[in-house]
């Protein structure tokens, strides 16, 4: 028999739903918890993790308001307005060029069609006329771009590429969140320059196919915001170099999915279709065991990012994990693989093991200490 | 994370219910505290849509913007905030007492009592920031003015932020941090931001583990968020009922799709009230801890110094800080986190057992004591020893070896005035060394010579109480004695690598007509 080809068994997996897209926040989501084999698969396989939660009873609670999608429709159109005028102005100031003006390619559709595949061939195309120096003052608006990510491609789409200023591309991204007094708020610029460098790593490789020096992108990007309380883009010019590093290396050991899913059982399914009555064709139970077959590595800062979270809290509570309460936790109990077994090692019904004697004693103390103190129960 | 605290989190998970992490409350609450509760316009960076406030848990005030992206309507929110804070403050400013402070001395005024805001969470503190920066630089004449009340709100907002940097300040707190401070939740810190279900682990409703209220408590149907983010199912009811509001035919239409968004709103924020005044009512039922009542003093001087600011020049605080007074402020900072951390381990003794774990502090029972003891002064010159000093000795017993050195100045958190030196530390045998199970042996002694506090005696006998008496358990550590910061220079002698004497903060044309869009 003829090995099975690992993109079959993820489709087959997923059943006959059309794929989930690939984007620039799956990968960083993957990327900041790395070693989570559940989400790097249902993501490779393009499952709808959110669908598949609320079969399984965790029912995901996010979804965003219709006042923040507005607002950052509104922004975007209005960077965009006019040929990018509002971006042209701002590179004139970010990078001091005398940039006078730039044609603008809008590749959020060719010809009218929106297909992934086409708009990343028209992007490659472009980028070729480009490195034969035909198109030298093109700005490309929402170029699609290709990167294979744990034995998958995944299509991305930055906001924009500028054209050649000093020798140099820069990728643009816009986001709705305010630059007050020139400061934004940290944890949503840290994911900005996440995705952007996701981003420029696409970038650098569809250079590199058209022929074009992968270096000519540039290893900063200019964040878009609004101004302080107004409408009014503001940017600057972020550094990347770090963060480039850092996603690298995380694609780099992202084990391939394919691979990941060889520990499951041959019945496993994600198949969330239903017949032609309208009922699931694989229950709750048959989905909730494909996924517990998964291994995660939950941790609480995944409820604030991914929809299977509350189901993996489930789970990780029912085993006692320790990092469910929190990095803090875990890292004072070293070589402590369950809470069960920290309180046993506390009240004395667990015998420590030979290189948890000196965790198990301090605990004691701590333990004695908080009696001592007056610590207890509220 | 402490140890410490982690043993009460396994503890609280196993049992299903909060844990105590004090023995006392660490701030001051306010009589009454101004609670204040904003939910902000998703999407945006600062856009009121509607806020409870208000003093008295049964009278909570409802404000609200119909229209959010209406300006003049955002001003209209801004006033009718400042008219229910700036009376609260204006209240504060009645009775003054004297105190002397400074060095050298001097006589000072302070008012009797304070203004406080407490907010939800984390991100109240940073809406009220916001709120404050948007609002603070405004003009009151020419084509962009506001009411007057509008900046004036916006100073106030602005120093109550700036003061929730500082640890021991008791005037703008977030009721999540408060309560996260004296109780340890079974769940992760994440999960503690969200008001209700630390709540529900701290005090749950009958019949149900703290465990099973958390999750009922995080479902947003029946708990909404505590602001100033919204649920954005919410969201959506409210969106219509905005578009409605906007194209609604006729004064009275509109009106009653006002109302329903008053409706609305209310159904968001009443629930966030009462876990507000819950949680005050939770926190005024431990003891207040013994340097609380001196921190709030700070808060009152402060208070007064801001006060007397604005009826002088007024002068709103700049956009960023110049560099003088950045650097002020840090060193202030470091200063107030240090004292603030061994001022609450001095007022608790739970707090201190973090320090007996980690080796800054001990504690023992005294077994014997020199109440009488002097020793000859001037250390072998010879011409000197007449007088003596009066340095009374205590001898401690420990399990394990006091983990502070010979020759080490410790203090007591019972006599907090009295320096003691560790002379010496015996080794009563019978412990092997190479045994880690240490509490098996006859344990330890450490001789204490104590100076100073002695109710301002030289010689003996001292005064009764103010040396540790047979049997005492007592408590040593090397927290407490502050090095205070060095002196930097005046304002008007900044070196030039802080950018020369900093000019004072004159808000231009553009500030005001900053857009609120």
């Amino acid at each position: 028999m003829l090995p099975q080809q690992p993109e079959d068994r993820l489709a087959r997996l997923r059943g006959p739903a059309s794929p989930e897209p690939y984007t620039a926040r799956k990968i960083t989501a993957l990327t900041a918890n790395p070693a989570c084999a559940r989400r790097a698969v249902l993501d490779a396989a393009g499952v709808d993790k959110a669908l598949l939660a609320t079969r399984i009873g965790f029912e995901p609670r996010f979804g965003q308001s219709p006042f923040a999608l507005t607002r950052g429709q509104a922004f975007e159109t209005l960077v965009a307005w006019g040929g990018y005028a509002e971006l042209v102005s701002l590179l004139r100031t970010e990078l001091a060029v005398p940039v006078t003006e730039a044609a603008v390619a809008d590749l959020t559709e060719v010809a009218g069609n929106s297909a992934p595949a086409v708009r990343a061939r028209e992007t490659q195309r472009l980028l070729e006329r480009i490195a034969a120096g035909d198109e030298d003052r093109l700005i490309l608006g929402h170029p699609m771009l290709t990167l294979d990510v744990a034995g998958r491609t995944a299509f991305l789409e930055p906001d924009a590429l500028t054209h050649r200023i000093g020798g140099r591309f820069y990728a643009v991204e816009i986001r709705s969140f305010p630059a007050i007094d020139g400061q934004a708020d940290p944890a949503r610029t840290a994911e900005a320059v996440k995705q952007a460098a996701v981003h420029v790593i696409a970038l650098r490789q569809a250079f590199h196919r058209a022929g074009l020096p992968p270096e000519a992108v540039a290893d900063e990007f200019l964040l878009i915001c609004p101004k302080d309380f107004s409408n009014r883009p503001y940017g600057r010019l972020l550094d990347l170099r770090q963060e480039l590093d850092a996603v690298e290396f995380q694609l780099g050991r992202l084990r391939r999915a394919a691979d990941l899913t060889e520990t499951l059982p041959a019945d496993a399914s994600f198949d969330l279709a239903e017949d032609s009555a309208g009922s699931p064709v694989r229950d709750a139970g048959e989905l909730d065991a494909s996924v517990g077959a998964l291994e995660a590595a939950y941790s609480p800062s995944c409820l604030s990012f991914c929809e299977m979270s509350r189901y993996c809290r489930q789970e990780a509570e029912t085993a006692g994990e320790p990092a469910r309460l929190g990095s803090g936790v875990r890292n004072d109990l070293p070589g402590i693989g369950s809470t069960r077994t920290a309180l046993g090692l506390i009240d004395g019904t667990v015998e420590p093991e030979p290189e948890q004697a000196e965790i198990a004693e301090l605990l004691r103390t701590a333990a004695r200490l908080r009696d001592l103190r007056g610590g207890g129960a509220a | 994370m402490s140890l410490l605290r982690t043993v009460a989190t396994l503890r609280a998970a196993a049992l299903g219910r909060a844990e105590r992490l004090t023995t006392v409350r660490h701030q001051q609450l306010a009589d009454p505290p101004f609670v204040f509760i904003p939910l902000a316009l998703a999407g945006e960076a600062c856009a009121p849509l509607a806020a409870m406030a208000g003093t008295d848990a049964g009278h909570p005030v409802l404000l609200t913007v119909e229209q959010p992206r209406d300006r003049t309507r955002r001003f209209r929110f801004a006033e009718q905030l400042a008219d229910l804070l700036l009376p609260y403050v204006d209240e504060c400013r009645g009775d003054s007492e004297t105190y002397e402070a400074g060095r050298p001395k001097e006589s000072r005024e302070r008012f009797t009592r304070a203004p406080q805001i407490l907010v939800p969470n984390q991100g109240g503190i940073a809406f009220t920031r916001l709120l404050g920066r948007s609002t603070r630089l405004r003009r009151t004449d020419g084509p962009y003015a506001v009411a007057p009340s509008v900046p004036t709100l916006g100073k106030w907002l602005t120093w109550a932020a700036d003061q929730a940097d500082f640890p021991g300040s008791s005037t703008l707190l977030s009721m999540t941090r408060m309560l996260g401070d004296h109780w340890a939740t079974g769940q992760s810190s994440t999960e503690d931001a969200h008001l209700a279900a630390l709540l529900a682990w701290i005090d749950p409703p009958p019949g149900m583990t703290g465990a099973q209220a958390a999750r009922l408590a995080e479902d947003p149907a029946r708990h909404p968020p505590a602001g100033p983010a919204t649920d954005p199912l919410f969201d959506r009811t409210l969106s219509e009922l905005v578009t409605a509001y906007g194209t609604a035919a006729g004064d009275r239409a509109r009106a009653a799709t006002g109302r329903a968004i008053e409706a609305e709103l209310r159904t968001q924020l009443a629930p966030t009230w009462d876990l507000m005044w819950r949680g005050i009512e939770l926190l005024r039922a431990l003891p207040p801890g013994g340097h609380v009542e001196e921190r709030w003093a700070l808060d009152r001087a402060l208070f007064t110094g801001y006060a007397s600011h604005l009826d002088e020049s007024g002068l709103p605080q700049p956009r960023r800080d110049h560099a003088a007074g950045a650097a002020r402020r840090l060193a202030r900072l470091e200063d107030a986190v240090a004292r603030y951390e061994s001022q609450r381990a001095f007022d608790d003794p739970l707090v201190m057992a973090e320090y007996e774990l980690s080796g800054e502090a001990f504690t023992g029972t005294v077994t014997a004591r020199e109440p009488d003891r002097v020793i000859e002064s001037g250390g072998g010159g010879g011409r000197g020893g007449k007088a003596g000093l009066f340095r009374p000795l205590v001898t401690l017993r420990t399990e394990q070896r006091p983990p502070i050195g010979e020759g080490e100045t410790v203090l007591s958190p019972d006599r907090p005035g009295q320096k003691a030196e560790i002379l010496t530390i015996r080794d009563l045998g019978g412990s092997d060394s190479s045994d880690s199970d240490g509490g098996a042996g006859n344990g330890f002694e450490a001789d204490i010579q104590l100076s100073g506090g002695f109710g301002g005696k030289r010689k003996p006998p001292a005064p009764p109480g103010s040396i540790p008496e047979i049997g005492e358990q007592l408590c040593y550590t090397t927290l407490g004695q502050y090095v205070a910061s060095a002196q930097l220079p005046d304002d008007a002698d900044t070196p030039w690598t802080h950018g020369g004497p900093p000019q004072p903060y004159e808000p231009t044309h553009e500030d005001a007509e900053e857009t609120w869009e």
